[in-house]
């Protein structure tokens, strides 16, 4: 049944036949993880140098927790590996930035936390225990946003639940890997489904799941056949459904008030395919977030896999084990081709957030310049928040943030469709970050 | 062990992007303009083809002129495109050079002046046209209009003339509506044939470049004030409507004039208000002004506000709605 169709949106060509029937596999053992203190949105971690003597030459096992923080969004982080630890300072992250990170070198014996047992059934578990183990397992949002899922299973008192929403649209050209997660472990996603319903005391479950993955839609349709209150949907594949807001629409009818509302606001929370894995294996076997599935792949890739890679990895030790980048290489990103980033260097960790590594060549991006807006409107067309990429573009430009304030550029989340479609080529999604990040900075100067 | 990192380009997402271009779009209007011409060839002959090589061509040679020190100065195809809308607005029996002043005046006053495409505020073919109209008026909008002769290569066309069905009431009832479909009847190169315009529009709207709401409303508006206020004079008051709608330059206006990327609103709410606002002045022209026909003044009327009408269609954003009721 596919249900309520967003306004505007793209079809990039999907790129996902590279990979889309290659099996998940688990890539060895790496000799060495750089665990960064910071791998999702919150306060960042801090190191546990007293309590847990996290020092360097510290002996590690995998899963023992390296830092954590006390805020309530935040999420601790946990080494991957067993060993030693090599070095804790600055390292280059997916962001952008440096951040503070532990460098742990394997014993190859990847022994475990002896604190790491399974938990007791989930009829057995309330929502306060569910809550914690997800809190304690450092698990995230793995779709890519890295938002605290604890976080998003405490709702307010006054804003109640009746419905989680999984997502498994993975609506990012190229990417595969939530796909393949769906073939593979659709017995834990429906598990990790049901444990959320339980936490937040919600009445019943949707995954929706686009109609360009009709294999995922009957595998994950079987799996909850017996399952009065969880319903898969297939949606028309239309780039962003992804996004939250679009993916409850699509699947609901409910709209999420602008403004920065979220999805609670309409009685709603969403959370990814590999995110309701990881809580599964959080209260199956105690496991922490540890490790993550992920699509490497673009035509720079000599054997593009979906991989399953343990947290802190290097990307140039994962782009290695798929045969190599090549020559032709012109970007390298971390995440989708439509919002991922793009890196200046493979010396970088894999963080819980990454969903995929793209070496992409200049087959798949177009390196043009731009010329003159001639003011086509397919910016705004393809808008789905309905916004006017290419006036907010220009009144940035000329540095009228009052009026790109008016014209809603904060209620932009970047999707990147209106730079899809321009024919002048203009980055608008671009402009408009710039507005978003101007008005920011005069708020919080105005306050 | 990665010195290709040094290689490695550093950009703001999305990482890929449409193949649409500025020239892709121009290549899929002049397909989409092909009927209109090789139509206008078959009805007006050898005289047709003669003057859209001339538009064409001046069009080109003077934007290259002008963009000369630029890297791009052939452009991208917008030239070729504006010289030939004009052609087509043109009629058969034109003296030569009123076609190249025409392009010349369209792409250097209706466009570079203003800081080349993206920046005019009106349709550059239309402003051609317009100063055509007050410079030239005889020539642009006689009394006296070539009729088809299809096929007439050899023929001097302006010899066989007669009145556009706009113009004289009994003109237009020599004709029938078919035949007004077709474009077997008076008027501008390439106005006559409603089939020929219609086929181009539904290929540009296969390609995405046109919004149906802005000739929906365009159309729209000419057919329910031809029918109320037409006065039924072509057999009842419906069939007025349609008359109106196949009629003179409504179509070609429409389809090709009114949806200027450059010159037209970019919000979905402005493109209706724009195409009914072009319909409105049309009508008004038509019915109540001193001119038989309206549709390239409506439009360039219309250009004149588009920046005052995107101001105040803003849509509002998804999920606005709820904040503001609560």
């Amino acid at each position: 049944m596919a249900k309520e169709l967003f306004m505007g949106g793209v079809h990039p060509e999907d790129q996902k036949q590279f990979t889309s029937s290659l099996a998940i596999e688990k890539m060895p053992l790496p000799e060495k993880v750089v665990i960064p203190m910071q791998q999702h949105i919150g306060a960042p971690c801090e190191l546990l140098a007293d309590v847990e003597k996290i020092e360097k030459g510290a002996e590690i096992r995998t899963g023992q927790k390296l830092g954590d923080n006390k805020g309530f969004v935040s999420a601790p982080v946990h080494s991957s590996i067993s060993g030693t630890v090599v070095d804790i300072g600055q390292h280059s992250h997916p962001l952008g930035v440096k951040i503070n990170a532990v460098t742990i070198e394997s014993d190859g014996m990847d022994q475990w936390d002896d604190n790491i047992k399974p938990n007791p059934d989930l009829d057995k578990l309330s929502p306060e225990d569910i809550r914690k183990i997800v809190r304690e397992a450092g698990i995230v949002g793995l779709g890519g946003a890295t938002f605290p899922a604890h976080v998003k299973l405490s709702p307010p008192e006054d804003k109640p639940i009746d419905l989680v929403i999984i997502n498994g649209s993975e609506c990012e050209p190229y990417l595969t890997a939530d796909h393949r997660v769906m073939l593979e472990k659709t017995e834990e996603i429906v598990f990790g489904l049901k444990a959320m319903i339980k936490a937040l005391g919600a009445d019943r479950g949707i995954i929706g799941i686009e109609d360009n993955k009709p294999d995922a839609i009957k595998v994950m349709e079987d799996a909850v056949a017996g399952e009065q209150n969880i319903q898969v949907i297939s949606l028309h594949t239309k780039y962003p459904q992804g996004a939250e807001k679009m993916l409850i629409y699509a699947t609901t009818g409910r709209v999420v008030p602008a403004e920065g509302a979220l999805p609670l606001e309409v009685g709603v929370v969403n959370h990814n395919v590999g995110t309701a894995v990881a809580i599964t294996q959080a209260i199956r076997q105690g496991k922490p977030l540890v490790e993550r599935t992920l699509t490497v792949t673009g035509s720079g890739i000599k054997e593009p896999k979906n991989l399953q890679v343990r947290i802190g990895t290097l990307v140039s030790d994962v782009i290695e084990y798929c045969g190599g980048m090549s020559e032709s290489t012109v970007k390298l990103v971390v995440g989708g081709p439509m919002m991922g980033l793009a890196q200046p260097t493979p010396d970088i960790p894999v963080i819980k957030g990454t969903s995929g590594i793209l070496a992409l060549t200049d087959e798949d991006v177009h390196l043009v310049e731009s010329s003159p807006c001639i003011r086509c409107a397919k910016c705004v067309d393809s808008c789905p928040v309905q916004l006017l990429p290419t006036t907010i573009a220009q009144v940035t430009e000329f540095g009228d943030y009052k009026k790109a304030e008016q014209l809603n550029a904060l209620d932009c989340f970047e999707c990147g469709c209106c730079s899809y479609v321009c024919p002048s080529k203009i980055p608008l999604t671009q402009w408009i970050r710039i507005a978003k990040a101007e008005i920011m900075n005069r708020k919080k100067q105005n306050k | 062990m990665f010195e290709i990192s040094e290689k490695l380009v550093v950009s703001s997402s999305p990482h890929i992007r449409s193949s649409d271009s500025v020239q892709s779009i121009m290549f899929d209007v002049m397909v989409a303009l092909f009927p209109a011409a090789l139509m206008a060839v078959l009805l007006f002959g050898y005289r047709a083809l003669l003057i859209m090589v001339l538009s064409v061509t001046a069009a080109i040679v003077v934007e290259a002129i002008w963009l000369r020190k630029r890297d791009n100065f052939l452009g991208d195809g917008s030239a070729a495109v504006t010289g030939l809308l004009l052609a087509l607005t043109l009629p058969p029996t034109i003296p030569w050079w009123t076609a190249v002043v025409g392009s010349v005046s369209a792409i250097i006053i209706g466009k570079q002046v203003f800081g080349g495409i993206g920046y005019n505020i009106f349709n550059p073919a239309l402003v051609g046209r317009a100063i055509l109209v007050v410079s030239w008026g005889g020539y642009m909008a006689g009394d006296v209009w070539a009729l088809p002769q299809p096929f007439a290569f050899t023929a001097d066309v302006s010899a066989v003339t007669g009145a556009t069905v706009l113009a004289a009431p009994q003109e237009a009832l020599a004709h029938s509506l078919p035949e007004i479909f077709i474009g077997n009847i008076g008027g501008s190169l390439g106005e006559t044939s409603a089939l020929a315009l219609l086929i181009g529009g539904i290929w540009l709207i296969y390609r995405g470049h046109i919004d149906f709401r802005i000739p929906g409303g365009f159309i729209g508006t000419v057919f329910v004030l031809g029918t109320i206020f037409g006065g039924g004079f072509y057999e009842n008051y419906l069939l007025t409507g349609l008359f109106h709608v196949l009629a003179g330059g409504v179509m070609i206006g429409a389809i090709f004039m009114a949806t200027d990327m450059v010159t037209t609103p970019v919000t979905p709410q402005g493109r209706i208000i724009f195409g009914i606002g072009c319909g409105l002045i049309t009508m008004l022209i038509r019915l109540w002004g001193t001119y038989p026909e309206g549709v390239s003044f409506a439009i360039l009327l219309m250009n004149a506000v588009t920046p005052i009408i995107d101001n105040f269609t803003t849509p509002r954003q998804f999920g606005g709605e709820v904040r503001k009721s609560a």
